[in-house]
């Protein structure tokens, strides 16, 4: 089953009463939310992923709601809780959704420490991914989402979850937030490209989610191989350039971007390590999004010969 | 009974049988996990689970989502414990030519002197005690290599350096770890106040001469008081602390003295009642065996009738956590009314009631309390 094939109204009422069991990549999550807002913008955007029974073992409890008590009478606010927690302060209700899909992020980067957690968009072609390492701002996110638009298989556009037991990279096909100019961007690179309403003025300026192509959330579950390292860094008007960098500055660029290198200790160097010594380590400096694809695929195809 | 409460009682049989009787955690069904791994994240207590199945070999026997969610738990905490154990060793450097003893307090003593309570355990930060008289030399050294003062209102300031046990914490610049820095177990103003000479006196040193601990009586009394009068309105009773107390009493079992030591040693310290309280819920939740000869004189610490029966269902209350998304008033009230006793035991009425109108007036304000991530992040394990 699939959040599809309830219609809008099971759907606001899963998450008013026992709450939407869901799946993202390997995490499985239950929202519960009493803002018809939020469900309104939710359906469309969850409709294609997994739907899940709540009487299971769960990863995150969460919950967007209004505020408890009287409060909910004198604003209109949304406020995210995890576990019947409330560790932020609240949001305006229209931002609702953008605020539910930044907690999962916090959910998954202050509790899967299991895994090594890089600060990474990816990206897979024929079980070979390539990871994009990168710090907010450099357009990791566009450049991904334009990948995935173009014949590439989507990991995840914020967390490289990497398996210590054997290094490969579990997707997170979660959708995917467009800030400020971005969106126009991706509309005018595929018009096709199914993406929310925008929400002005959040935290991070305009955003609106793209969701992954039907078949990045079918395949979540099939892990994959690195096979190269790219440092993507948008630069107005800028030619294209993609160089190959050291393997020793990779490992500090990939090092220095997870979010829990210190916590997994030896383990992250080792497969941090591993990780540089099999893949090919670029830095991209792009303008216009072709040419980066060109590029890219291009050495996915050097690599077919 | 209404569903609310058999799913707290349920919430609370889950964690109470974990603790007691991990080698049935197997048999647990997913449904029991997910709730399990709930209360037992927001008591903070998964590291104990993990590292009682890791010592039966019966990680595998579990369903592979909660062995995640415990080996997760198990990466922070060593990560943490390797934290507060180097942040020892560069005290050490800091303060290698201030000749007086350092000794190391609570969940920092059980690292370094490798006591059970520390297995699977979290630790946030370095809990030191020191000579009062100490205090400016070694606050001062500290500031001058790296470390300083977290940022607080000048209330707060003269609120810790007036009244208080310890000073307001330090942080070291690069590394972030915190060190609370103590010089008696209670603040000044507290009912229950001892002279902390006693304790220096009785502590024992460690293999590295400069660190001591606090002997083993000595070391249960902070572990209790630290429990009952150290509180949070909403976290409140510290399930955690009364099981470090059950672990320490473990390990302090086979002692000659120690159990003869312990009531007259509570005494002397005014710290019967804590000791009283945390045996009778010890003996309860873990079954912590406790010699039948103390039985008597322990009867004797308690308090009158009425007392002694309400104590033991808002301190039951307060210590066993709530289904996450079935909260009680009860517990909430339980938990609000032990914090208020804590500060009444902790102020003179006239100060209390000072220092309550501030707080107060902070909040009509609008003060938010400030949030910090950091420790925000490490509560998730």
């Amino acid at each position: 089953m699939i959040v599809a094939d309830l219609t809008p109204d099971e759907f606001a009422e899963r998450l008013t009463t026992i709450g939407l069991g869901i799946r993202f990549g390997p995490f499985k999550l239950r929202i519960h939310s009493n803002l018809p807002t939020f469900a309104r913008v939710a359906y469309p955007l969850y409709a294609p992923y997994p739907l899940l029974s709540v009487d299971h073992l769960l990863d995150f409890h969460i919950q967007i709601s209004s505020p408890p008590g009287l409060r909910r009478w004198l604003r209109r606010q949304a406020c995210f809780a995890l576990d019947g927690h409330f560790p932020f302060a609240p949001y305006t209700v229209e931002h609702a959704f953008p605020a539910l899909e930044w907690g999962i992020n916090w959910c998954i980067a202050t509790r899967a420490h299991h895994l090594l957690l890089l600060h990474a968009a990816g990206v897979e072609r024929d079980g070979r991914a390539i990871l994009f390492p990168a710090s907010p701002g450099d357009g990791k996110s566009t450049l991904c989402t334009a990948l995935i638009h173009s014949g590439w298989r989507l990991l995840s556009d914020e967390f490289g979850l990497v398996l210590p037991e054997d290094g490969r990279l579990l997707p997170v096909p979660r959708v995917i937030p467009l800030k400020n100019e971005s969106i126009d961007v991706i509309r005018r690179f595929r018009p096709e490209a199914v993406i929310g309403p925008s929400f002005l003025n959040t935290r991070k300026g305009t955003v609106a989610h793209v969701q992954p192509p039907i078949d990045s959330i079918r395949r979540a579950r099939e892990p994959a191989w690195a096979r190269w390292l790219v440092f993507p860094r948008w630069v107005a008007d800028a030619p294209l350039s993609l160089q190959p960098i050291t393997k020793s500055q990779a490992f500090l660029m990939v090092a220095s971007n997870a979010f829990n290198y210190d916590v997994l200790d030896e383990t992250s160097f080792r497969l941090i390590n591993a990780m540089v010594r099999t893949c090919d380590c670029f830095t991209l400096v792009y303008s216009r999004l072709e040419e980066a694809i060109s590029a890219l695929d291009q050495l996915d195809r050097v690599d077919h010969v | 009974m209404s569903d609310k409460s058999s799913e707290n009682l349920r919430a609370q049989r889950l964690l109470l049988d974990a603790l007691r009787h991990p080698d049935e955690l197997p048999a647990l069904s997913a449904a029991d996990w997910d709730l399990l791994l709930r209360v037992a994240r927001r008591t903070r207590l998964l590291g104990r689970l993990e590292v009682s199945l890791a010592i039966r070999d019966a990680l595998a026997k579990i369903p592979e989502r909660a062995a995640d969610h415990l080996r997760a738990s198990r990466n922070v905490i060593k990560h943490r414990q390797t934290l507060v154990a180097w942040e020892v060793n560069r005290l050490l450097w800091a303060l290698a030519d201030i000749d007086t003893p350092l000794i190391l307090l609570k969940g920092t003593a059980y690292l370094l002197a490798g006591l059970s309570p520390a297995s699977g355990r979290i630790f946030a930060d370095v809990d030191l005690l020191v000579a009062e008289e100490r205090l400016d030399e070694i606050e001062a050294r500290l500031l001058a290599r790296g470390w300083f003062r977290t940022q607080i209102d000048p209330y707060d300031d003269r609120y810790y350096r007036v009244w208080m046990h310890e000073i307001p914490p330090l942080r070291h610049r690069e590394r972030g770890t915190e060190i609370d820095i103590h010089h008696r177990l209670l603040p000044k103003t507290s009912r229950l106040a001892s002279s902390p000479e006693s304790l220096f006196a009785a502590a024992l040193p460690l293999s590295n001469r400069r660190l001591h601990i606090l002997a083993p009586v000595d070391m249960v009394l902070h572990a209790l008081v630290h429990l009952f009068l150290e509180g949070d309105p909403e976290e409140g009773l510290r399930l955690r602390d009364l099981l470090d107390v059950h672990e320490l009493l473990r390990n302090f079992n086979d002692r000659p003295d120690f159990w003869s030591e312990l009531i007259p040693r509570a005494r002397e310290l005014g710290f019967q009642r804590p000791l009283y309280y945390g045996l009778l819920h010890a003996q309860e939740l873990f079954a912590t065996p406790i010699p039948a000869s103390l039985t008597a004189e322990l009867a004797q610490l308690a308090p009158r009738w009425p007392i002694k029966v309400l104590m033991a269902r808002l301190i039951r209350l307060a210590l066993l956590p709530e289904h996450p998304d079935h909260p009680r008033r009860s517990a909430a009230i339980a938990r609000w009314l032990l914090y208020a006793r804590a500060h009444w035991l902790r102020m003179p009425p006239a100060l209390l009631s000072k220092h309550l109108l501030r707080k107060l007036w902070l909040r009509c304000q609008g003060g938010r309390k400030r949030i910090d991530l950091a420790q925000l992040d490490l509560k998730q394990q």
